[in-house]
């Protein structure tokens, strides 16, 4: 089977001089949820746009199912679906003629795209809105317009560009279960998201770029393999007034609520022993979602160090 | 791609095109109506018997084929110079960078929207100038392959400027200081005989010259300049913009990094 994407030495040098990307390869599996991090500026964005060809490459190549998009330029794009990270629709048009034209320039027969705008804009939640002047809709309305407008033409591989940047918490959850649900209907996904929890909650692979070089490109569970410390909060039984000395990483939040952060290796039963020890029980017991975070930190450090040296 | 699929991609942009000009009719069509009436009734209804004779026809005659083509070829650069600037300011033209339409649809698809705003600007004015005018028709061939063929060269122009356009002034610093000035002086009011014989050589570096006279043989049968030169003019500058925008296109100047 054929990759859904495969980068090979992909570069970018802008007209300014600035080298975004220095020779990144990268294969994302058909059917797989990719997470593509990276901080500002790191190259996420113009390796998106080059893929999508709204950004020309200085060098390297890019296939999507086995199609050059240099060489076959509409076969390749007929399969790909965008969501950039910035408004790019008409603010004068309304979300439903958004849709249907998007299908359009596609080659998707007119009444088709009704249909399935239709299909989309219910789905994520804006059919009542089909009407409004796209520019009177709220920013969490206008990112689900642009999944809806990239979903028309049913591409086998969806990229979205932070799609979740500035949108409320119930809103993301509702997207989240969205995306999930058309990755388990058989389509690729590739997020790039700053939200790492996000990362961490849906994607089964992960590569990190840092100044337009990948630096890891694993499957999110070996990556978090690698996390050498373990963070868990804590709710307590009884209330404590104050933080245990004898117990190293122990950080009491509130007096219910504590954090404890752990090596590995240490395991949650020696934790167990050791909180015993020191008479305080616990109610119950998480992760602290971040985990990702911290390893991605500690990761484009080491990188930045090897750099250095 | 099959043709279906480019079919579907250039009917789905010239859609877009008509219904954004018809959704701001007050700003599209309305005022070159206003514009072109004040002409009639100035220029044709007041100035125009002082006049008299203009090549044998009412003045009045003489300056509607001019002024309906000067509708035409205001509205149809407009459209496109302001609809793909627009376009590419609010980044709404990444729709089309994505999708797999090949540039030469893109293009197609802007200068049939603007090819329809100025035709149909041409017959509200033609509409409005039989009340101030009888029109007659010499040659309805002429005439209909001249008003169809100018309003694809200034699409074609207004896609351009729109490609360069970096902002909103750009799109108005090349009619008022270039198409405005070269639309007056292509012989709307006057015949180029009326002008001494150094300005009537300067004249024919103007290829709207070329243009309102053919457009004028189509209803007069009268012009200062040959027909067939006319069409060899209005279709060179046409292959020569299609190219120069294609091109513009492909390499993706101002709308790909």
């Amino acid at each position: 089977m054929q990759p859904a994407l495969e980068i090979q030495n992909l570069q970018k040098t802008y007209a300014s001089g600035h080298r975004a990307l220095d020779g990144i390869s990268l294969t994302v599996r058909q059917g797989d949820f990719f997470a593509l991090l990276g901080k500002n500026g790191a190259g996420k964005s113009t390796v998106i746009g080059i893929v999508s060809s709204l950004v020309n490459k200085s060098g390297g190549t890019v296939k999507l199912f086995g199609q050059n998009i240099d060489e076959n330029f509409a076969k390749a794009k007929s399969s790909l679906g965008i969501v950039p990270q910035e408004i790019n629709f008409s603010i004068f048009e309304t979300p439903f003629q958004i849709v249907v034209n998007q299908g359009g320039y596609f080659g998707i027969p007119r009444r088709t795209a009704m249909e399935r705008a239709e299909q989309y804009l219910t789905q994520l939640k804006l059919w009542d809105k089909k009407d409004v002047v796209s520019g009177d809709l709220s920013g969490g309305m206008k990112r689900r317009l642009m999944i809806a407008r990239a979903l028309v033409h049913r591409p086998k591989l969806l990229i979205l560009d932070e799609p979740t940047a500035g949108v409320d918490i119930e809103i993301r959850r509702s997207m989240w279960e969205f995306l999930k649900n058309i990755n388990n209907d058989g389509t690729t996904i590739i997020l790039t998201t700053h939200y790492l929890e996000e990362a961490e909650s849906l994607c089964r692979n992960i590569a990190i770029i840092d100044e337009g070089v990948l630096i890891e490109d694993t499957s999110m569970r070996s990556l978090l393999k690698k996390l050498a410390h373990e963070t868990y909060v804590l709710e307590l039984k009884a209330p404590l007034k104050v933080r245990p000395e004898e117990i190293p990483g122990f950080l009491l939040l509130d007096p219910m609520t504590a954090e404890i952060t752990i090596d590995k290796s240490v395991g949650i039963s020696k934790l167990f022993e050791t909180l015993e020890s020191a008479n305080i029980e616990v109610q119950s017991m998480r992760n602290k979602s971040n985990r990702l975070e911290q390893l991605f930190l500690e990761l484009v450090e080491n990188s930045r160090q090897q750099q250095i040296r | 791609m099959t043709f279906s699929v480019w079919w579907v991609a250039y009917y789905t942009i010239l859609r877009k095109e008509v219904t954004r000009f018809m959704r701001i009719w007050q700003q599209t069509l309305i005022p070159p109506v206003v514009t072109t009436s004040l002409y009639f009734v100035i220029f044709g209804n007041l100035i125009g018997p002082r006049i008299g004779q203009m090549e044998g026809h009412r003045y009045m005659d003489f300056i509607v084929p001019g002024l309906i083509l000067m509708s035409v070829i205001t509205n149809s650069y407009a459209n496109t110079s302001s609809s793909f600037f627009s376009a590419k300011f609010q980044k709404s033209i990444e729709e089309l960078l994505v999708s797999p339409t090949p540039n030469w649809v893109i293009l197609a698809g802007y200068v049939s929207g603007g090819v329809c705003r100025g035709i149909l600007v041409g017959l509200i004015v033609t509409g409005v100038s039989l009340v101030f005018s009888k029109l007659t028709i010499h040659n309805m061939t002429v005439m209909m392959t001249v008003i169809v063929l100018t309003a694809v060269l200034f699409a074609l122009a207004g896609f351009l400027n729109g490609m360069f356009a970096r902002k909103f002034d750009d799109i108005a610093i090349v009619p008022t200081f270039i198409l405005t000035p070269l639309t007056y002086l292509g012989g709307i009011f006057y015949s180029i005989k009326l002008l001494p014989d150094f300005w009537q050589l300067v004249s024919h570096f103007n290829p709207i010259l070329y243009m309102i006279n053919a457009f004028r043989y189509g209803f007069l049968g009268v012009s200062d300049i040959q027909l067939g030169w006319s069409y060899v003019i209005i279709l060179a500058f046409t292959v020569a913009l299609f190219r120069i925008n294609l091109v513009l296109l492909y390499r993706g100047y101002g709308i790909r990094t």
